[in-house]
């Protein structure tokens, strides 16, 4: 009798560019960038390492709501959006605010939606993007249907949405892949492998080497990446786009990578299931060090550049904080009319009593 | 005009949107080529082609997932699930999802999506075919819930369902689909969404109902008459959002009432109905607001149906009840 188990994960070796000194071992799978490209990717991982941190402060003086925290995961995050063309739609889970702000949603609407205010959820024209999704393993079939829609429309563009490895468990992660194969849509399934679901580890999600694997269930293609290495990251969607738009279907992307911080800032305490050890090994792997590295030794970057960029984050974020603050409080009212294209007579009636409240 | 049946009627309008409007999408499992179990979407693929009217995977949440990504991309949506008793696994996708799309954008995108369903007893199907589960969809704000009770509506009602610029669960009850035939319209009608039609008129009795029980209703008041009681009979045809001011009228004319379902009790619309009716027109009252529902067990096992599901002499036994409180 053949075994066949082996085989499947040989199939899923992990892609890396970089390694963690910075030093290319790939030179073959080199991605095209330009200086001014490499440089602009470093930035934008700085800022949003420095959006993270201002996020938590905020958060903990009570100026931010929801937070999921984002450090460790810039590559990840960063590389895949960048990879894409405006015309790409996203469609994040509630971690993959990153992706929002540099596909062109404002930071302060960024904020309101961490606030609960409904005006973080709208989209800028031209901003082709979703708000995250709270519901886990959702926006995988919404991804499917935006990547049947754009392939119908005979668009050269993709959908691209995210999860997490605990989300490969649910049953619409499976069925977005599977519908978006059976119809070739041009979607790109990323899973940002944290290695932990709050406190659950991967290896109780799953006994599947690799989540890349699952795509074998969709008879899709997946790729296991080095999720710190912005350039491997950067080179796998970029692939998974080209061969999208040219019909060849879908890609399920497997990024490796770690949350340095708690899962939520809504009381999470990794210390309770995670070790330092752990942590600090996951450290000297970070996508900003490694990245740093690679442009230090190419003459493309000083310690000079990352102080303007660090500035530059942290007055744009406190100028965002102003704007959200000046964002008018929502009504009652507001709701009632975001409901319904037309209202229906109850809400007719219930808008009439909120205003006479609001009226006051 | 043309006789049809009421799956004849869904099938025309289905037809009339598909070549209206270029952004209409029909798909579910078996609604191609097969043209559907119960032929609803007969020759509609043939005529249409694929890229229009097309079979999906067997699964119910990514059916209605697809159909919200395909509506960003400005297409409408006409989805089916093939027996509504299976709308469990796509409830995420539809209250969780569709039914937020408009708000949680702050009105910058919407969900024109129209969810096609079979639902109903007395035709003997297995389990989890014929479990009303309207109340469900109707608990969700943002929904809209049509049934309709004859061809005449259906057709104007799909219409008006596609047409519509927010998500609607249209739900077609399987012992009406070829029970009778009826004049409908071959040219394109609408029947206005969320508008109750008074389908008997009379003094005595208000008979609220929807779906199936329209007919039993129309059958009871036809026995009351013999006893000299006029029921006037309001068919709801949308059951969310509710048209109050046609029952309301009613209610001040006949000052009693009786609330109709297929439903469980627990289940369904007519608890809601009896208190929006007790909060506007309690004065206008003689007696208490009576519900003929079915009991408050799982659907029946087929060969039970009959003695489990409410019929015209349980309308008739509750109207006696209200006359003579």
């Amino acid at each position: 009798m053949k075994r066949t188990l082996e085989n499947v994960e040989n199939e899923f070796e992990t892609f890396q560019i970089l390694n963690e000194d910075g030093e290319v071992v790939n030179e073959d799978a080199m991605p095209e960038l330009s200086d001014d490209e490499l440089k602009e990717l470093m930035t934008r991982m700085v800022y949003t390492r420095i959006l993270d941190q201002r996020s938590i402060a905020l958060n903990r003086q009570g100026r931010l709501g929801f937070y999921a925290p984002t450090a460790g995961q810039e590559a990840s995050q960063l590389g895949t959006q960048y990879a894409l063309e405006q015309e790409d739609f996203i469609l994040p889970a509630y971690r993959d605010v990153p992706q929002l702000i540099w596909h062109g949603l404002p930071l302060y609407q960024a904020f309101l939606f961490s606030r609960g205010h409904y005006h973080g959820n709208q989209m800028p024209e031209g901003v082709n993007a979703l708000s995250p999704q709270i519901i886990i393993g959702a926006q995988y079939t919404q991804a499917a249907g935006v990547a049947m829609g754009m392939k119908k429309r005979g668009k050269k563009s993709v959908a691209i949405t995210y999860t997490g490895d605990g989300g490969t468990s649910q049953g619409d992660f499976y069925e977005g892949m599977n519908f978006a194969g059976a119809y070739k849509a041009p979607a790109i399934f990323v899973v940002q492998n944290n290695r932990f679901a709050i406190s659950v580890p991967v290896e109780k999600q799953t006994a599947a080497k690799t989540l890349a694997q699952k795509a074998v269930s969709a008879g899709i293609e997946g790729i296991q990446v080095d999720g710190m290495d912005i350039l491997a990251v950067y080179a796998a969607t970029k692939d998974a786009r080209d061969r999208a738009v040219n019909g060849e279907g879908p890609t399920l992307i497997e990024t490796l990578t770690y949350r340095y911080g708690a899962h939520t800032m809504a009381g999470d305490d990794p210390t309770r299931y995670r070790t330092d050890e752990l942590t600090s090994e996951w450290e000297k792997k970070d996508p900003i060090v490694r990245f740093r590295k690679f442009l230090e030794n190419k003459g493309l970057w000083s310690e000079e550049q990352e102080n303007e960029v660090t500035e530059k984050a942290k007055e744009e974020i406190k100028a965002a904080i102003k704007k959200a603050d000046q964002q008018p409080k929502q009504k009652v009212t507001d709701l009632i009319s975001n409901m319904y294209e037309t209202l229906p007579a109850h809400l007719e009636e219930q808008m009439e009593e909120y205003k006479a409240k609001e009226s006051k | 005009m043309a006789q049809m049946t009421m799956i004849q009627a869904i099938t025309d309008a289905l037809r009339t949107e598909l070549k209206n409007d270029e952004n209409v999408l029909v798909f579910g499992e078996d609604v191609g080529q097969n043209g559907g179990v119960f032929r609803a979407t007969e020759g509609l693929q043939a005529e249409f082609g694929e890229e229009r009217v097309f079979d999906t995977p067997l699964a119910e949440s990514a059916i209605a997932g697809i159909s919200i990504g395909l509506a960003t991309q400005g297409y409408r949506p006409v989805p089916e699930i093939q027996f509504f008793g299976f709308v469990y696994e796509a409830m995420d996708a539809i209250n969780g999802q569709m039914a937020r799309m408009r708000y949680r954008t702050g009105n910058t995108m919407n969900a024109p999506i129209t969810i096609r369903a079979p639902f109903g007893g007395g035709v003997h199907t297995p389990e989890l075919h014929a479990d009303s589960l309207e109340g469900l969809i109707a608990q969700q704000p943002g929904m809209k819930v049509v049934i309709p009770s004859n061809p005449y509506d259906a057709k104007g009602l799909l219409i008006s369902s596609i047409r519509d610029n927010d998500p609607v669960v249209y739900l077609e009850h399987m012992k009406l689909y070829r029970s009778f035939r009826e004049e409908v319209p071959e040219e394109e009608y609408t029947v206005e969404l969320g508008k109750a039609n008074v389908k008997r008129e009379g003094t005595d009795v208000t008979i609220i109902a929807y779906g199936a029980m329209v007919q039993a209703s129309m059958k009871a008041a036809e026995e009351l008459e013999k006893n000299g009681v006029e029921a006037e009979v309001i068919d709801l045809r949308t059951v969310m959002p509710l048209d109050m001011d046609t029952i309301i009228k009613s209610v001040e004319k006949t000052n009693r009432v009786v609330v109709v379902q297929e439903a469980q009790r627990q289940a369904g619309m007519a608890s809601h109905i009896t208190t929006e009716i007790q909060e506007r027109a309690i004065l206008h009252l003689e007696a208490p607001i009576l519900r003929v529902a079915a009991p408050d067990t799982v659907y029946a096992f087929t060969q039970a149906e009959e003695v489990w599901l409410p019929n015209y002499n349980d309308i008739v036994e509750k109207v006696n009840k209200v006359i003579n409180f």
